[in-house]
């Protein structure tokens, strides 16, 4: 027992070092199953009043920029209003859509990076504003990530620019579907794969969003092919795309609330057992 | 010059605010990011005993790692560095280790600081980077990244040092 003892004094420090070391690994693995990681992220109260105060001030320098930004999304949209008009005059509705399906909740991204491997965006809304784990997020110019953890205020989210996310994206022109991920260091680059060799895929051909996953409405910009390449192993086309959504300079952003998605989930669901 | 508590409290948090709100909006196309916060554990007194030492590398790891979405990963960087601390800092034979309170460019000169600051630099940032990626695919092209951002902490960490300890 007193050997015992004199052995744990004389190396407590190389014990706690391993007790620490393990605690820390233990978080990093779960945190690879990351939705069980609850508490600790940006999603949590303090870290998140923390970021807004910051962002108040953050955001001050970048007024003239947004306004820009906004103005340009107004000309954009009051040109396809009128375009609409113009079109709805000459042709007869046939079925009304129903406009509630699809609901957007405007959120300002209050923490975001470029430079991980693994990139989060934190926003400022939360699950008071019905903001749900799963919901996409869009802004004016594409595609921006997936909501993983929320809170009552706030909430994270994967980024495109995040290993873990994998978009299901379609080239516009041919309809042909693949997985859609980050390239890894570049900030502009993603890469589509999984379309076969037969598929002519050009420069600049519009990447959007297949609408097959429940996140993300079909027909949402993700990005402009710009290299087609092969990959190593398999019989399948890499095709580069330069992503639409400027990540560097990301401040106000729409969360989709599908009220769709609990209908098809439960059907899917079904087919599923069968 | 015997500093209690409350002046390492205020220190950590100078330091933490310091990476939150200027450091990691330092970024150069995704390669460069400086970690500025490795300064409170350079900064401890050497007489600091070592189960303190690694439970403060613990706390500051965890304060970053909640505001950068990391759980864990700059903890165990934190906590490996100031396990290395000792090691380090008695392999140089400081003569009068005693009287030399906080390892600084004033108590020990420029020649000894810079090369115990490089090494406690490359050994955070090293362990960092390979826990983040977590595999050694790609060796090369972390050992690079890693490289880079070292070379930008211990130029910001050196600067600092001449702006506060001026004489």
């Amino acid at each position: 027992m007193k050997n015992l003892l004199n052995f744990l004094l004389k190396f407590h420090h190389i014990i706690l070092f391993i007790l620490l070391e393990v605690i820390c690994l233990t978080f990093i693995i779960k945190y690879n199953n990351f939705q069980r990681v609850k508490f600790l992220n940006s999603s949590n109260a303090i870290a998140g009043k923390v970021y807004t105060d910051l962002n108040t001030v953050k955001e001050f320098f970048n007024l003239r920029r947004q306004n820009e930004m906004l103005a340009a999304e107004n000309k954009t949209l009051r040109e396809e209003l009128l375009t609409i008009r113009a079109a709805n005059s000459n042709v007869l509705t046939i079925r009304q859509l129903d406009s509630s399906a699809v609901k957007l909740i405007p959120a300002k991204v209050i923490n975001n990076s470029v430079n991980k491997q693994y990139n989060y965006i934190t926003l400022n809304k939360g699950s008071l504003q019905g903001i749900r784990p799963d919901m996409g997020i869009i802004c004016a110019n594409g595609v921006v990530g997936v909501i993983v953890n929320v809170s009552q205020n706030y909430s994270t989210a994967l980024s495109v620019l995040n290993g873990r996310l994998s978009i299901n994206a379609k080239l516009l022109n041919t309809n042909y579907f693949g997985p859609l991920k980050w390239e890894g260091s570049n900030p502009y680059l993603a890469i589509l794969s999984e379309i076969p060799y037969h598929v002519k895929v050009q420069e600049n051909d519009e990447v959007v969003t297949s609408g097959y996953s429940e996140i993300f409405p079909e027909g949402i910009l993700i990005g402009r092919v710009v290299k087609v390449g092969s990959s190593k192993s398999e019989n399948f086309q890499e095709i580069y795309v330069q992503l639409s959504t400027d990540f560097n300079n990301l401040y106000y952003v729409d969360v989709i609330q599908n009220s769709m998605n609990s209908e098809r989930r439960q059907l899917e669901k079904m087919t599923e057992y069968e | 010059m015997n500093k209690g508590p409350v002046w390492y409290i205020v220190t950590f948090v100078t330091i933490v605010l310091i990476q939150l709100l200027l450091m990691n909006n330092i970024q150069f196309s995704g390669y460069i990011n400086p970690y500025f916060y490795i300064l409170f554990i350079i900064l401890l007194p050497i007489s600091i005993p070592t189960y303190l030492l690694l439970i403060a590398g613990f706390f500051l790891g965890i304060t970053i790692d909640i505001f950068s979405n990391t759980p864990g990963i700059h903890a165990s960087a934190t906590v490996f560095m100031s396990f290395i601390r000792p090691y380090v800092i008695n392999s140089y034979n400081l003569e009068d280790q005693e009287k030399i309170k906080i390892p600084s460019i004033m108590n020990l000169g420029i020649k000894w600081f810079v090369k115990y600051l490089l090494i406690m630099v490359l050994v955070h940032h090293i362990f960092l980077f390979f826990i983040e990626v977590f595999s050694f695919s790609g060796f090369l092209h972390t050992l690079l990244r890693c490289i880079l951002s070292s070379i930008f902490t211990f130029v910001f960490i050196l600067i600092s040092q001449f702006i506060v300890f001026r004489k």
